[in-house]
């Protein structure tokens, strides 16, 4: 098992997984990240980070029925684990604690 | 989420051109790992589809190819299966022996099988080995890849231009003197040969002249003597150990004095004598200084011109780091710079390297002979052809016999073989026949050789067909490409056959419906048999109409003989003595067989000038040879070596310069090279060079230095017996060289000898190509009579006659032969009619005598071959193979 800190980008990735909620296959999951920070995403880099989450146990996938969209094939929904909740609270809490120290002045943009 | 899925999957998807390219489909699933594999696919599908909306299909398509290579990744790929792997490999061993068995309880199928592939890879063998060889040619200079050989390409006005492997002297010297990139140069003339005397003995040698730099350019080794000083000085001669044995008996001869003539020749070095695969060999090296201060000397006008460029070779080494697009440059520009000066001619000067001599085109005026580019491809493609047709047998009778495997391949299935070993399996059975094959070849190949050497004097003296190791390997590497290719459709067929069906069905005649296959093979095989048949009666007969043509001359019952140097009065006065010569007359070279010596003509006109080819004779020889003399009278003296002053000239030479009628040309006066000559009479144009070439200006002249044979016509009834006499007379007169004795007509014959040549390696390669596809019909009518047993014995019970039925089962067979005449014919006779004679002067016109006896030869054997297996099998007893049911 790799280290269990995440990274920015799957950090990004496993907000977005918890963001879509019942809705979170890749490439929806690549559509949601472009929309929302305005940056290309490429599906193949979705697919393997998505790949790291779930082998450092922070997504599950099941497959889901299969559509026409996609010539009869299905599609695999990621959700968050227990652990991926407990790694993102984790990352939140250290930055809004980062956050807190810094005085307000320093962040005035003149 | 309203925002997805954001595009509608419309009629795309039914729509053949809207789907994703399908290599690429079969790659992802090839590689990636089945529990990804499914959303993957569909991922890239999605995105394929959504791609063609805003991006267009070729777009879409791209990308979707990009994405596969994308995702091929450590996680996504299957993980090997080492396992799998190992189990191939202990398999190996059940492989060989299955199909030592299967190959052991079909004799006759294996035989045909071994034995088809053995001959037809003897033949290749034979290709391998001269294609090995003639790659060896040069190799063993040093730096061989650097040495460039000088090229000609003349021009005479609009003429087409020919491409000479010989140059100018001036060439030579301009390239060494003013390119920069040249390390060394080395200028050599041909025809140094002569009569070379030691304590009043008398040697005859040939050789080359050579300047200094020869031992620069080329590695010839050196043995005694000074490498660098050898051909410095006139007068000096290399000669090599053969040479230096056959002469002095022993090696260290360095300082040593020859006689050439009257002037004595110091021998500088002695060298190993050049190697086989060289295309420069000589017995002797005269220095070119010789030549060259003589020449310079007398200021000779000639020698020095840039059109002097029929006797001389240029050799040169590129320096090392320089490339030979700048030296091509500079040869380019000497050749702007003399051709400014010509008005008439335009040489190029060209660089051809040394290694690519030997298959590269044919040239005039080569120092050594070439194989040529064509001859090669030639020969390549005629083996492959012999090869291909044994091949299609085997993969024809495997295919047809593969019924048998049938249920060997379901239970091997049934039991775990995965299709790749069932694959291997037979790919394997099918390399080890062509091993067995590889092994009788050999033999055959042994065989075929020294026939193959014999074909041609010219073959034997350029090919040895030595073995060397690495030849070995490719024999093998050779026999197990042949293996596999031949055993591919067999091994596919078979591992395609699906466990259950094998083994449900007791009939399993229909599952094989690779039949039109089988058939298109067969007619791929007697199309190329029949072309080979054809080929070899049209070349026959072209040979047969070129030495019989009438050229103009005749040259019946003439026994020439070669002087070898002597004085031809001396020699004539010699055969006069016997009584059945009839006649003698002297000539400079048999003409119509290739030969010929050429000079430059003026007439009136200064400034312009053509190639007259000439010959010397005497008073005797037009009248002896028959031609035509339309106008003036013939020569009236012997040739004599001072102040020549006459000529007879072709009539094409008149229409060349305008001359008017013959008899208006007599007492015209024309200027052959520095001789002033009168017209003294006209012969009607005949063929002086082989036929196949257009008639140009030709001239008899009476030059004593250039006469070299005696034109002997005997009246005799005992050939045999004045032969004897003439060489007895010869004998006692000459004894350092040979009696060189031959008929007029043979030496013209010769002159046709590549029809000959390719008239019988054509006919050996058809008589290889149809044993070959009989042997594979021989099987295929097995085959039929085997599975039809039944049928026809319900059908003789029923009251069919004998040739009822074998009119049914050969009717097939005979169908597709004529599917193979059908499209051999045309396409032979586009061959020869438009590619192979196109650029002959004189051909045959090729009809049904040339097509149509070699297509009915095949349908005959065709029809014996399979007639006799089903004659067998109409002819059995119904009753016995009926019984047991």
């Amino acid at each position: 098992m790799k280290g269990t800190n995440l990274g920015e980008f799957e950090e990004i990735v496993l907000l977005t997984i918890a963001a879509l909620m019942e809705e979170a296959y890749s490439v929806a999951i690549c559509d949601e990240i472009e929309k929302v920070t305005g940056r290309k995403v490429k599906l193949s880099v979705v697919h393997a980070v998505l790949n790291r989450l779930s082998e450092k146990g922070y997504v599950q996938s099941e497959l889901g029925a299969p559509t026409k969209e996609r010539g009869g094939r299905r599609k695999r929904f990621f959700y968050v684990t227990h652990a991926g909740k407990v790694a993102l609270t984790k990352s939140k809490e250290q930055r809004d604690q980062l956050w807190s120290l810094i005085p307000s002045f320093n962040l005035k943009f003149t | 989420m309203e925002s997805y899925p954001k595009f509608q999957p419309k009629i795309y998807l039914k729509n053949k051109k809207t789907i994703p390219p399908k290599w690429a489909d079969r790659f992802l699933e090839w590689y990636c790992k089945p529990s990804l594999f499914e959303d993957l696919q569909g991922d890239l599908y999605e995105h394929f589809y959504r791609h063609i909306e805003d991006k267009g299909i070729r777009k879409a398509k791209l990308i979707f190819v990009l994405n596969v290579f994308k995702f091929f990744k450590p996680y996504t790929v299957k993980k090997l299966n080492f396992l799998n792997q190992l189990t191939q490999f202990i398999m190996f061993k059940n492989y060989f022996k299955t199909s030592f068995r299967s190959i052991a309880r079909n004799k006759l199928f294996s035989f045909i099988n071994v034995f088809g592939l053995a001959v037809s890879m003897s033949v290749c063998l034979l290709m391998i080995t001269l294609l090995t060889e003639v790659k060896s040619y040069e190799k063993f200079h040093t730096d061989a890849s650097d040495i460039y050989r000088v090229t000609n390409l003349y021009q005479y006005l609009e003429e087409e231009p020919n491409l000479f492997a010989s140059t100018s002297i001036i060439a030579g010297k301009r390239i060494k003197e003013e390119i920069a990139g040249v390390e060394a140069a080395t200028i050599m003339r041909r025809n140094f040969a002569g009569d070379f005397e030691n304590d009043n003995q008398k040697f005859a040698l040939r050789g080359i002249w050579a300047d200094e730099s020869f031992f620069d350019v080329f590695s010839f080794e050196v043995i005694y003597g000074d490498k660098d000083q050898a051909l410095a000085n006139p007068k000096s001669l290399v000669i090599t150990e053969e040479t230096a044995l056959k002469i002095f008996n022993q090696l260290n001869v360095v300082g040593e004095t020859l006689l050439k003539g009257d002037e004595p020749y110091q021998v500088t070095a002695v060298v190993k004598t050049p190697p086989f695969n060289s295309h420069i060999k000589f017995e002797v090296i005269g220095s070119f200084s010789t030549l060259d201060q003589a020449q310079m000397q007398r200021n000779a006008t000639g020698w020095l011109s840039w059109q002097n460029m029929w006797m001389n070779y240029t050799y040169f080494k590129v320096a090392d780091g320089q490339s030979i697009k700048n030296i091509q440059a500079a040869l380019d520009k000497i050749s702007i710079d003399q051709n400014s000066r010509e008005k008439y001619t335009s040489i190029q000067l060209g660089a051809q390297p040394i290694l690519k001599i030997m298959t590269g085109p044919q040239m005039s005026n080569s120092l050594g002979m070439n194989m040529g580019s064509e001859t090669l491809w030639i020969l390549g493609i005629l083996s492959f052809v012999v090869i291909l047709s044994a091949g299609f047998n085997y993969t024809n009778l495997s295919i047809a016999r593969s019924l048998r495997r049938a249920k060997e391949v379901g239970i091997r299935k049934v039991v775990g073989a995965k299709r790749g070993q069932i694959f291997s399996q037979f790919t394997v059975e099918a390399c080890i026949i062509s091993i067995f094959s590889l092994i009788l070849a050999y033999g055959g190949f042994l065989l075929i050789k020294p026939l193959f050497l014999s074909l041609n004097p010219e073959m034997s003296r350029m090919l040895q067909l030595k073995l060397e190791p690495i030849t070995i390997i490719y024999f093998v590497l050779f026999a197990i490409l042949v293996g596999f290719a031949a055993g591919l459709l067999p091994s596919l067929v078979l591992s395609k056959l699906k466990a259950i069906q094998v083994l449900k069905t007791t009939s399993n005649t229909k599952l094989f419906s690779s039949v039109s296959l089988r058939k298109a093979l067969i007619v791929i095989q007697f199309t190329l048999t029949l072309g080979f048949i054809i080929s070899a009666n049209v070349a026959y007969n072209q040979f047969k109409y070129s030495v019989n043509f009438d050229k103009g001359f005749n040259g019946e019952n003439i026994i020439t003989i070669g002087l070898a140097g002597n004085d031809p009065e001396q020699v004539k006065t010699l055969f006069e003595r016997i009584p059945e010569v009839e006649q003698i007359s002297m000539a400079a070279m048999v003409l119509g067989t290739g030969e010929r010596w050429g000079d430059d003509l003026k007439y009136n006109d200064p400034l312009d000038s053509t190639t007259i080819y000439y010959s010397s004779v005497d008073q005797n020889y037009i009248p002896m040879l028959k031609h035509n003399l339309i106008a003036g009278s013939n020569f009236l003296r012997t040739p004599t070596s001072d102040n020549e002053s006459e000529i007879i000239v072709n009539e094409t030479l008149l229409k060349r310069f305008n001359i008017g009628t013959p008899q208006e040309a007599i007492g015209e006066q024309v200027l052959v090279g520095s001789n002033k000559l009168t017209i003294i009479g006209v012969v009607e144009d005949f063929h002086y060079a082989p036929i196949n070439e257009p008639i140009e200006s030709f001239g008899f002249r009476q030059n004593l230095e250039d006469i070299q044979l005696l034109n002997l016509k005997v009246n005799s009834t005992n050939l045999v017996g004045t032969m004897d006499k003439l060489r007895a007379a010869w004998e006692g007169f000459d004894e350092v060289h040979p009696f060189e004795s031959r008929f007029h007509s043979e030496h013209i014959a010769r002159a046709y000898d590549t029809y000959e040549l390719m008239f019988t390696i054509v006919t050996f390669l058809a008589f290889v190509s149809i044993s070959i596809a009989c042997l594979g019909l021989l099987g295929m009518g097995v085959y039929t009579a085997e599975t039809r047993m039944k049928e026809i014995s319900i059908r003789k019970v029923l009251g069919a006659s004998e040739s009822s039925l074998i009119q049914l089962l050969v009717k097939g067979f005979m169908y597709l032969l004529l599917i193979a005449a059908v499209l051999a014919i045309p396409a032979t006779y586009y061959l020869f009619d438009s590619i192979i004679l196109a650029d002959q002067a004189n051909r045959i016109s090729i009809g049904f005598n040339e097509m149509g006896l070699g297509v009915l030869f095949i349908f005959c054997i065709g029809f014996l071959t399979i007639s006799s297996q089903v004659w067998k099998a109409a002819r059995a007893n119904p009753s016995s193979t009926l019984r047991s049911e």
